[in-house]
């Protein structure tokens, strides 16, 4: 009666399951793509900041009943100015003013959402994230929002990657570096709001870093950075879940645990760069496109 | 391209003071001065990156308040993110890429373009390598190649010799001597004497006025460039002066 699969299917006999497996698929790959240029752009102090300034927004919009996406959007856009505000008078450091608004947009949530009666059940919500209460509604919403942040992300590219990798250059070709991190700041933001539900305010930043570090250590190369770590994060997702489901463990943190493990592992031993196997590597004389750096001096400069 | 009382005030100090410069077709200047001289200030004043506070840029007649295409724009290399995963191809690319669609990747013909860019500055061998994995000579020439791509009539460069191998410098002097002879018009910054009097037909010593400017063996004098860096800075470097 029970095949060897059966573990594997079970889970998803159950609606909720099914719902939860999709959501949390959608959002490793969105957040997968996003974090490569979150990473890229060493935003991620910047990412951990903006999951706490959407706080105030989707809690004041669930108190009144409107849209939290709306809500959201605009308590990041309020905190993202005033940090710029702050850190353009040139009195403080950028990651100071980060540290003071994020805190305080965060702390304006939480006197909020305190003075309702559901209080302990509504914060951890909203700072864990309830998977299993993902409606139908909720994944149509997910994928919408998913794919315009994606296709917003592949239509700026050149600009996103000419600005990250060469600030100054990027100016002389006339564009306006501080108008590019505006948009990307709200497609921070967006990704940042579609992926509450399923793992959280506080666990939503391993979902953005953890992912995207990982496909660096595999890759020197964008696209397939971008490619990896989506799977990555898809496959954290999913087997996260399961563990969650048998082990009975919060999913968020099960999740965030399976990503981090990938993580760990990649580092110890992916193909020569992984901090055991370069070792092995070395002793047996392979060479590494970007340990080798290129010298004029070296006449074995030309071999690539 | 021409300056007129070109002045840049930034907030608590003044980068530079009424400088009237003229860069004609087919000839090299070479902006020389200590560090703070306004050598950057001045450049980016040129590329239109960098709105001056008094006096204007002209390129033709028409005054340059904007990042133009005809100007080429070299950063300094410390600019730079290195690690950052792109390769050398892409780098160069840069200096086209944005200008075309955005929606599908770069057409093959701006490929090759970029592909005959890194073979004039002899890196089309790397063209795959990851940028920060090359030396910092073969990074500026890549820079070079991204210029080169733009297809501009003015190249401003930024200390295209600071940090780069004996090599080169030989290839840069050389791919400027070619620009040149072609009827480009060429500006660089930099802090060594030695390869301003090599690679330039006209210096301009710039100490946020400019303190002298006309063919490198007349304006070298043991007062301008004590007038350019001060007492003390100047003793080394005056070797090769005329006094």
């Amino acid at each position: 009666m029970t095949s060897p699969l059966s573990p594997i299917f079970e889970p998803l006999n159950h609606g909720f399951m099914q719902n939860a497996f999709a959501a949390i698929v959608l959002v490793g790959v969105i957040c997968g793509v996003m974090g490569v240029f979150v990473t890229l752009r060493g935003l991620a102090f910047m990412g951990d900041a903006m999951a706490h300034a959407v706080f105030p927004g989707v809690v004041i919009s669930s108190v009144l009943g409107g849209s939290f996406l709306v809500g959201a959007v605009a308590a990041a856009t309020v905190v993202s100015l005033a940090i710029g505000v702050v850190s353009q008078s040139g009195l403080l450091r950028h990651d100071t003013a980060i540290g003071v608004f994020f805190v305080g947009s965060f702390a304006l949530g939480v006197a909020i959402i305190s003075t309702r009666q559901t209080y302990a059940r509504d914060i951890t919500n909203l700072l864990f994230g309830s998977i299993l209460g993902v409606s139908r509604y909720d994944l149509l919403l997910t994928g919408l929002v998913g794919c315009a942040v994606v296709i917003a992300l592949w239509l700026a590219r050149r600009e996103i990657v000419t600005i990250s990798f060469d600030r100054t250059f990027a100016q002389s070709q006339g564009l306006n570096p501080w108008g590019w991190d505006q948009l990307f700041l709200l497609l921070l933001s967006l990704t940042i709001v579609i992926s509450l539900q399923t793992v959280g305010n506080v666990l939503v930043l391993a979902m953005l870093v953890t992912p995207a570090a990982t496909a660096r250590l595999l890759t020197i190369r964008l696209g397939a950075m971008i490619v990896i770590s989506a799977l990555i994060g898809a496959v954290a997702g999913i087997a996260g879940l399961y563990l969650s489901y048998y082990r009975g463990i919060s999913s968020g943190a099960s999740i965030v645990l399976v990503a981090t493990a990938i993580f760990v592992a990649v580092f110890l031993f992916a193909p020569g760069t992984g901090a055991i196997t370069a070792r092995v590597m070395r002793r047996l004389h392979f060479s590494h496109p970007e340990r080798d750096r290129f010298t004029d001096e070296d006449p074995a400069a030309t071999r690539v | 391209m021409q300056t007129s009382h070109l002045s840049v005030h930034f907030a608590d100090r003044s980068a530079l003071e009424d400088v009237d410069l003229q860069f004609l077709a087919g000839e090299t200047t070479s902006i020389v001065g200590p560090n703070g001289a306004g050598k950057s200030t001045l450049l980016k004043c040129l590329a239109g990156m960098l709105p001056p506070t008094h006096g204007a840029v002209m390129l033709d007649d028409r005054v340059v308040d904007r990042p133009n295409p005809r100007v080429a724009y070299v950063p300094q290399r410390s600019e730079v993110d290195w690690k950052f995963p792109i390769n050398v191809l892409d780098v160069a690319l840069m200096g086209r890429s944005l200008r075309s669609s955005r929606v599908w990747p770069v057409p093959e013909r701006d490929e090759r373009a970029g592909l005959a860019a890194l073979a004039e500055v002899g890196m089309h061998w790397h063209a795959k390598v990851q940028i920060g994995a090359l030396s910092g000579g073969q990074q500026q020439r890549v820079f070079i190649a991204r210029a080169l791509l733009q297809q501009p009539e003015v190249f401003l460069l930024d200390e295209p010799f600071t940090g780069v191998d004996a090599p080169t410098q030989s290839l840069v002097v050389k791919i400027l001597d070619d620009l040149r002879a072609a009827g480009k018009t060429i500006v660089f910054a930099t802090h060594d004497l030695a390869m301003a009097e090599r690679s330039s037909n006209i210096c301009v010593l710039l100490n946020r006025r400019v303190v002298a400017a006309g063919p490198p063996a007349d304006v070298m004098t043991v007062s301008n460039l004590h007038a350019t860096f001060g007492g003390a800075a100047v003793s080394p470097a005056m070797a090769g002066a005329r006094s």
